[in-house]
């Protein structure tokens, strides 16, 4: 579904503080699994991801989405792709203060013009199937990590996209919310989804729902 | 007379513009030189991000030349009572040479950008931005245009003196008069009706065709264009007659007083809107050939299209109602 | 269409959730543009107000008056001049006016006497006008006397007071009889200070006085409309030049703006980056962004201009009355009519909002183009 040949990514091209992050990246990622991509800090997981997720454009080499040639769009139309097809997870959540956690929620779909009406029983919905309906009017940094968590999560689910991309998703969790993730990741894959996420934490790269593991160090593939 | 408040405000916005296309300039001529729609590098992200700066920059261009249109009439409205003769704008913009040279400027650089608006639309459609050189080139061409408009403005305010007597509108637009306004309010009531109609049913049904069958943006254009003269001549040779209940006075600006309820808005609003609109439609033809804009490029001009047509079936409109709401009688039944 | 209006809807929303979130920020702002607004407005609804107020006095004037120069200067019309002006078609009605000053050394004002237009005032009585009978504390049945210019003392029951509602020109008014006038400024009789004439066509007014100027070499006729263009002219003048100075006020302004609108708070850049990462475009950021100033000057605007009203049309304009409307011992107190019109509002709108507009344009871009790279760091 996904397929990356020889991405380079750098920072600073062409200036004297020049760094490169991905060395030439070859990757297929297949639909309807659950990817990740292990590694430690600084091993270029998270610029893949952004390459991926469509945040981001390679310096040099192409991505493929749906055997469409995505690298060389502009940003316009990347971020509609993004839109549609893409769900992100932050690795700090990144919700809006301030704002409640279904306004949050809704958030994506506002370029995208829906009525409202059918926009919030999506939001609603959402909420719903992730324990949080009864959250839903409060500011998001009056909830916990967890709750934060899942905003974050139906956040990514709003636009109904094909690929959920998470970044860490555990980091900032203990053990039993961890768990309470990877139970959310199973209905994800049971809704025929692709999961692409980085992780160093055992508990999701041992996790059985992970069909295969992508180790990376210094901006390549191991 | 420089310190006229309305004047002060005209020529601020109008230098503003001038300034603000000027300093955007050599950024334009980056992107036209290094513009590589392939290239992922961190320079083409940058161009392409200053690309939505340009048609901000641009809208708000159209929306002040558009806003200072309505200024500039209603200020020459407003002064005429200082000038000996003056008894409306147009005895104002006749006190030198400059003053209705200016008012055609500022028209053409709102029609101009509204073009440059629909093309740079339908580019922005396109993933791999087809017209962006193109685009710019015409940009930068709009830039003189600017600063002619500024420099007539500033010409004609600085030749503005009190003493000096002007014609009002009854000597421009009387019959008997040698200039071209005189000829255009000489025409008869029945013909001058025949041509306002004939030309805008003519653009109503080409920007229709196109609007439906997607092709022939440039007929579109240029029977807009002829339906914008046509209308202002008609407005000039009959419709201000009905308006104003008088067999003699023709001025095309009196209509927009508050004296006779701000009707002129209901005729120039539509008929400039649609003029716009075709000139957009016109605009965008010549790209329907692009691979990329094949499908894009049609469908947009048919849609301004549609809206020309729309506009200037509503000036028609409004037009005829004043016809036959007002007290006058011309043409014996 | 009808996608575009909702997703405006949606970014109108956004921004107004984001404005409340950022409230004292954005507060300091919204009032320096209000007060900006207010300035301008006041000064604007001012200027116009007077001129609309003169142009009303002045209608019932008369369209044409005819005075008589000596050496160059405003001198008495004799005996017979009014018949040398004959038959002059178009002239409706011509009349003798007789008034002078008077300068009053108890209060150092100056008084214009005139004989009254309507007949009926008793010789030794005279009707003033409101601010002269404020400075000098008179009311109606008071008796005053004035020195003549021959030293002869006048003494002059006072019968009654000028209404309020004419105090722009009748403030320093007194009128009398026209043997009290002849007696006290010994103009002998056939004389007349000038010539008033009514003329039905306002475009025949030229002509008449171009006849007149021929059949009387030594007359100067003045025009109403003349007069009028004068006022016009002045106040426009004199508000052009407040508003020139203030020029200074609008560029400190529009930096404010600049530096606000340039000035994100790491927060605030966070934020746009993460609507970038969500899904938004950089178009739409700029949409929100625009519809944030425009909130912004919409509500600065109405509050200036609400409070420029209050201040012009209730208040008389306290602040700024010294400079337009001139300086005098005997001041004219009067209230002026409310109007608004079209012209100024545009006007003011391009004095605050366009600078507004156009020192935020560029920020906002910039603002706009955030990477949402940088969020995920």
């Amino acid at each position: 579904m996904i397929e990356l040949n020889g991405v380079r990514k750098a920072f600073h091209h062409g200036m004297t503080n020049e760094f490169w992050a991905l060395h030439g990246i070859d990757l297929r990622i297949e639909a309807k699994r659950v990817t990740a991509l292990c590694g430690p800090s600084g091993s270029g997981k998270t610029t893949l991801l952004t390459i991926v997720g469509c945040i981001a454009r390679p310096t040099q080499g192409r991505v493929r989405f749906k055997e469409r040639d995505i690298s060389g769009l502009p940003e316009r139309f990347l971020t509609g792709i993004r839109r549609k097809s893409f769900g992100f997870v932050f690795q700090k959540f990144n919700l809006i203060r301030g704002m409640s956690a279904l306004d949050n929620v809704m958030l994506p779909a506002y370029p995208t013009g829906e009525p409202r009406r059918t926009l919030h029983g999506r939001a609603e919905r959402i909420l719903e199937q992730l324990k949080l309906a009864h959250r839903r009017h409060a500011h998001v940094e009056w909830l916990s990590g967890g709750e934060q968590q899942r905003v974050a999560i139906g956040r990514a689910l709003i636009n109904d996209p094909e690929v959920v991309i998470a970044d860490e998703p555990t980091a900032n969790l203990d053990s039993a919310l961890s768990l309470e993730f990877m139970g959310i990741l199973e209905s994800l894959v049971g809704e025929g989804r692709t999961v692409l996420l980085s992780s160093h934490d055992p508990l999701v790269v041992d996790s059985a729902l992970v069909h295969r593991v992508v180790n990376m160090r210094d901006g390549r593939i191991l | 007379m420089l310190f006229q408040p309305a004047i002060i405000a005209l020529l601020l916005a109008s230098a503003v513009c001038v300034a603000a296309m000027a300093v955007a300039a050599p950024f334009a001529l980056e992107v036209i030189r290094r513009w590589d729609s392939a290239s992922g590098s961190e320079r083409q992200l940058v161009l392409e991000r200053r690309t939505y700066l340009f048609s901000t920059l641009i809208a708000f261009v159209l929306w002040t030349q558009f806003a200072a249109l309505l200024l500039f009439v209603f200020n020459a409205d407003k002064m005429s009572v200082m000038f000996v003769g003056a008894m409306c704008a147009v005895g104002t913009l006749n006190v030198n040479a400059y003053g209705f040279p200016a008012l055609f400027a500022q028209m053409l650089v709102f029609f101009l950008a509204a073009g440059w608006l629909a093309i740079n639309y339908v580019d922005n459609r396109a993933p791999d931005y087809p017209l962006v050189r193109i685009k710019y080139v015409l940009l930068l061409g709009l830039l003189p245009l600017l600063a002619a408009s500024f420099a007539l403005q500033l010409r004609y305010f600085l030749g503005l003196k009190a003493d000096v007597i002007t014609s009002c509108c009854g000597s421009l637009f009387s019959g008997d008069a040698k200039t071209v306004a005189g000829e255009a309010s000489a025409i008869a009531p029945l013909p001058a009706m025949a041509l306002l109609y004939g030309t805008v049913a003519f653009a109503v049904v080409a920007a229709g065709r196109q609007a439906i069958g997607k092709r022939g943006g440039y007929l579109t254009a240029a029977s807009g264009v002829a339906a914008l003269v046509a209308g202002i001549v008609g407005v000039l040779s009959f419709v201000s007659l009905y308006v104003y209940e008088h067999p003699h006075h023709h001025c095309p600006f009196c209509v927009l007083k508050p004296d006779y309820g701000f009707q002129g808005y209901g005729l120039y609003l539509p008929l400039f809107a649609a003029t716009a609109a075709a000139i957009g439609a016109g605009a965008v033809q010549p790209f329907a050939q692009v691979a990329s804009l094949r499908e894009v490029a049609p469908s947009v001009s048919a849609r301004l299209a549609a809206v020309a047509a729309a506009g200037f079936t509503l000036f028609a409109l409004v037009g005829t109602f004043m016809v036959l709401h007002s007290n006058l009688i011309l043409v014996e039944r | 269409m009808n996608l575009w209006i909702e997703k405006q809807r949606y970014l109108i929303d956004f921004t107004l959730a984001s404005l409340a979130r950022r409230k004292w920020k954005n507060l300091g702002l919204l009032l320096v543009y209000a007060l900006l607004v207010f300035v301008l407005a006041s000064v604007t609804l001012f200027s116009h107000a007077l001129r609309q107020e003169a142009a009303r006095l002045l209608q019932d004037s008369p369209e044409l008056i005819l005075q008589r120069m000596v050496a160059g200067r405003h001198d008495l019309v004799p005996p017979g001049y009014m018949d040398r002006i004959g038959q002059i078609r178009g002239v409706q009605k011509k009349e003798g006016r007789l008034w002078g000053y008077y300068f009053d050394p108890v209060v150092k004002a100056n008084y214009t006497f005139m004989v009254s237009p309507v007949a009926g005032l008793a010789r030794g009585s005279i009707e003033i006008g409101s601010a002269m009978a404020r400075v000098r504390g008179l009311a109606a049945g008071n008796v005053i006397s004035f020195r003549s210019y021959t030293g002869d003392l006048f003494s002059f029951k006072v019968v009654g007071v000028l209404p309020r509602n004419s105090e722009l020109v009748s403030a320093d008014l007194v009128l009398l009889a026209e043997d009290d006038f002849r007696a006290f400024f010994s103009i002998p009789p056939g004389h007349y200070t000038d010539i008033a004439l009514s003329v039905a066509n306002p475009q025949e007014v030229r002509t008449v006085a171009a006849k007149l100027a021929s059949a009387l070499p030594d007359s100067r006729p003045i025009l109403r409309e003349e007069v009028l263009r004068t006022y016009a002219a002045i106040l426009d003048w004199r508000e052009g030049i407040v508003l020139a100075l203030l020029f200074g006020a609008i560029l400190a302004f529009g930096i404010l703006a600049w530096e606000k609108a340039s000035g994100l708070s790491a927060e605030e850049r966070t934020e746009i980056g993460i609507l970038k990462a969500i899904g938004w475009e950089t178009g739409d950021v700029v949409g929100m962004k625009l519809w944030e100033g425009l909130l912004l000057s919409l509500t600065a605007f109405l509050l200036g201009f609400v409070a420029a009203y209050v201040h012009v049309f209730r208040f008389s304009a306290s602040l700024f009355e010294s400079v337009l409307k001139g300086w005098s011992v005997l001041y004219p107190r009067f209230e002026l009519t409310p109007h608004i019109d079209g012209l100024q509002v545009a006007t003011l709108f391009f004095f605050t909002v366009f600078p507004y507009a156009a020192a935020v344009l560029v920020p906002i871009w910039r603002a706009a183009i955030t990477d949402p790279d940088a969020v995920m760091r």
